[in-house]
């Protein structure tokens, strides 16, 4: 049972309390007004049967009112999350706890992440972490190629059922999207921690923004929309769809772009540049130094 | 009609007198043409980056035709596709065209960014060889200081060619350049609007810059490095001590014609190697960093190599503010201030200062000619060896981030590395080099008083182990040898340097010639003649 579904069922009991006493009230003032009639048996019979029928409203009274999927869902899980739920109890509760409510010091809660999020730890193999450290390093997938793809699903399938969240469109395509304005929105959002060149940057204590070499189109939509880790969330508010898809056609330009100048020294910018300027230039002409002094 | 008969053989000489009745210049041609310059691989430091400006001027001059640098805002509509249809100064858009639609603009255009890095990076090698050998004392204390203020202009005239494209990240570096310009106290403010015309980044600051980079620097430099280069035939070339090289003479080859040819063969050779980079290696992308925009900041933006020592002071600088009131006005002197203005100031004055402060710590007013060996002045090479450490120090902090985003360090402990580091190292490195300095010097006295070990292993009748040493002197009656004096100069400490395993093999990277293969000597002709009889 989610928490959730929880928190609901005390609103239930709540209000099947209320009324309860009311019933007491009614009968305290009828006692007031008349001399007792009746006798302990009937009273106790009444008093049981005004206390079932305002169970019953109650009851009614919360089925009619709480959002009727999640009333549903807490009940019985899709089969393909029942398949996610299996993946997750085998996988995931030591860190994430028992229906994904976290474990404190280990790992957060997932009620509400989304399949979004999910699909973005697991295809990138951040998930399942190898160890604690600042940052969940992407690393080699837990699985592979289709099995990758269907347990990821699975999984994101479990998450949403528990507790909704962000997801993902069934089809990220950027190339209908505007490379140009992309590359605008790209370097006013991500390219303070990505840098220009998407290759990655440092942040604070061992913390970074990774390079999005390895991203795919549909990872890279999912990181906007759920801002992993250290990462900002980028709702639709702030991008909409159509912008977070010029946004990969950019970044995804921007990889295949080969190099026009030639090999680009990992794009870092001056830092290797200077590198090359002493180890390059400064090597070889230090040599030619030695060769033309030789020659006397 | 008659045939004119040319004399080819007297050709030149006709024409040079020619010339000569004309111009006058055989005199002072043949004192220019006679020089002699000593022959060393370190005394062609300085002409890498003379060569680099050459290489400089040349491509520069191409793209003047091309770039403008205007910053009235245009949409770009050339054929970098992830760029059209943005809006960008027109500076930024003709750096692009200039890039992507002019033919051979690109590997021009980093031609001239690499021989840009190489040009300062041949003045501190160059500088370096100066000061570990005291090149710089006197009469050449002008030279020194004209060579720092080359260096300087060098660094200015960077900075602003790394502006002028007007892409994020040279604007980036304009913005902390008007950071570091408000920090100065009392005229911050008037300097900054004065040079941007108002605030940053205005629309003047692109034009004047352009004419700083490609006119007035460029024509100081011209006029320093000439002056430099004529002080050098003025005062002669030093030379490293060695036989028959004293402090007032000079040897090696006449600047005409071997001299010349050298030297023209190596700036075909810096030619070469900036073009091969130029071609090979892909610098300064503008086109990935997009037009500059305030909100625009990339991470891992970093300077030219050359100014990122000063990168590296501001990051490890603490964030202290002094605040203080002078007659009820309030002043806060900001944290920047102390490594971006106070900093370079030191190392531009302490520098220029240092040869008369050593002279003055020496009591030495006379004439050097001869460069000294670092060993030999453990002192000042230890000096030396702090200053490189501390700016290498600045060097590697003004890059922290990438390094330490590329090899997983936290950016924190980087930090705290540096500032460490910045005080703990330079002195470790003069220790560490003044030791090694005397132990270098140890050596060479050793084998002055005992000779050159031979790797003769010899066992006494006592069974004890000796090496027999070859001695360099001549050996008095019981064999032991005078020990010679030290010279500060190189002591053969090989046998093959005393000619023992045969000549040394020419040839620069493998061998020209196959060394001869140890054989018996044949038996003398008599002895021969008798046998055969």
């Amino acid at each position: 049972m989610t928490r959730r579904s929880a928190d609901a069922k005390d609103e239930g009991m709540a209000m099947t309390t209320e009324p309860g006493k009311g019933g007491g009230l009614t009968a305290r003032m009828r006692r007031l007004a008349a001399p007792r009639r009746r006798g302990k048996v009937a009273r106790r019979t009444g008093a049981t049967i005004r206390m079932l029928a305002a169970l019953v409203l109650a009851g009614g009274l919360y089925v009619a009112v709480a959002p009727a999927t999640q009333a549903a869902d807490a009940a019985t899980l899709s089969r393909s999350a029942e398949d996610g739920k299996a993946l997750f109890d085998q996988n995931c509760i030591t860190c994430h706890g028992r229906n994904a409510q976290g474990v404190d010091g280990k790992g957060p809660s997932l009620i509400g992440v989304g399949s979004a999020s999910v699909e973005f730890q697991v295809t990138s193999g951040r998930m399942p972490a190898a160890r604690q450290e600042a940052q969940i390093p992407r690393k080699r997938t837990f699985w592979d190629g289709e099995e990758l793809q269907q347990n990821a699903e699975s999984l994101g399938q479990y998450i949403q059922e528990l507790g909704g969240g962000p997801q993902l469109p069934a089809n990220v395509d950027p190339s209908q999207a505007d490379i140009a304005k992309g590359g605008e929105l790209f370097r006013v959002n991500c390219a303070s921690c990505h840098a220009f060149s998407a290759g990655g940057g440092a942040l604070s204590s061992g913390k970074y923004a990774p390079t999005l070499e390895p991203a795919t189109d549909r990872q890279i939509y999912a990181a906007m929309l759920t801002g992993p880790q250290n990462m900002p969330v980028f709702g639709d508010n702030q991008l909409s769809p159509q912008e977070k898809l010029d946004i990969i056609a950019y970044v995804q330009g921007m990889k295949s772009d080969q190099d026009p100048g030639g090999w680009g020294l990992g794009r870092f910018g001056p830092v290797t540049e200077g590198l090359a300027i002493f180890l390059v230039g400064i090597v070889a002409l230090v040599f030619a130094t030695l060769w033309i002094a030789g020659k006397s | 009609m008659k045939r004119r008969k040319v004399d080819l053989k007297a050709l030149p000489g006709a024409t040079a007198n020619a010339v000569d009745e004309r111009f006058k210049v055989a005199r002072p041609l043949r004192g220019i043409l006679n020089k002699v310059f000593p022959d060393h691989w370190s005394f062609l430091l300085g002409e890498i980056a003379l060569f680099s400006f050459i290489v400089l001027l040349l491509t520069g001059t191409f793209m003047a035709l091309f770039f403008d640098p205007s910053m009235t805002e245009v949409k770009y509509d050339g054929s970098y596709t992830p760029l059209r249809g943005q809006e960008m100064s027109h500076a930024y858009a003709s750096s692009l065209d200039l890039s992507f639609d002019v033919r051979g603009g690109l590997v021009v255009r980093q031609m001239h960014h690499w021989a840009a890095l190489l040009f300062v990076a041949a003045i501190i090698v160059h500088m370096f060889r100066i000061f570990f050998t005291g090149a710089y004392r006197k009469p050449r204390e002008t030279n020194w200081i004209i060579g720092l203020l080359l260096f300087w202009l060098a660094f200015l005239e960077g900075f602003a060619g790394y502006s002028l494209p007007d892409d994020a990240l040279s604007g980036t570096g304009l913005r902390i350049a008007t950071g570091i310009m408000l920090s100065i106290p009392v005229i911050g403010t008037w300097v900054t609007s004065s040079l941007f015309g108002g605030e940053f980044p205005g629309h003047v600051i692109l034009d004047r810059l352009y004419i700083v980079h490609v006119f007035l620097i460029p024509l100081v430099l011209l006029a320093l490095i000439t002056i430099h280069i004529t002080l050098v035939f003025i005062q002669k070339h030093t030379q490293w001590p060695g036989p028959g090289r004293t402090n007032s003479n000079v040897v090696g080859e006449r600047f005409f014609p071997r001299y010349v040819m050298k030297q023209a063969g190596f700036f075909m050779l810096v030619f070469a190697v900036i073009a091969a980079m130029g071609g090979l290696f892909q610098i300064n992308p503008i086109w990935l960093f997009g037009p500059y925009r305030a909100a625009v900041v990339s991470a891992g933006s970093q300077p030219d190599w050359y100014v990122m020592f000063l990168d590296g002071s501001t990051r490890l600088m603490p964030a202290w503010e002094l605040t203080f009131s002078i007659a009820g006005h309030q002043y806060m002197i900001p944290g920047i201030f102390w490594p971006t203005v106070v900093l370079p100031g030191i190392l531009t004055v302490l520098p220029m200062a240092w040869p008369f402060i050593e002279a003055r710590k020496n009591k030495d007013k006379s004439i050097h000619n001869l460069a000294q060996r670092p060993r030999d002045v453990p002192q000042r090479t230890a000096l030396g060896a702090m200053a490189v450490s501390f700016y290498i120090v600045l060097l590697i902090s003004g890059g922290n981030d990438i390094i330490a985003d590329k090899f997983h360090i936290s950016l924190n402990a980087m930090t705290w590395a540096g500032r460490i580091g910045l005080l703990v190292i330079p002195p470790l490195a003069y220790y560490i080099t003044h030791r090694i300095a005397l132990g270098l010097q140890q050596h060479d006295r050793e084998v002055l008083a005992h000779g050159v070990e031979t790797g003769i292993i010899k066992r006494l009748p006592n069974g004890a182990f000796v090496e027999i040493h070859q001695p360099l002197a001549p050996v008095d009656d019981h064999g032991h040898p005078e020990e010679l004096p030290y010279v500060n100069w190189t002591v053969p400490k090989k046998m093959n340097r005393l000619g023992a395993l045969g000549p040394a093999i020419r040839g620069f990277f493998k061998p020209i010639e196959v060394p001869v293969k140890p054989q018996l000597p044949p038996a003398p002709e008599k002895e021969r003649e008798k046998t055969s009889v």
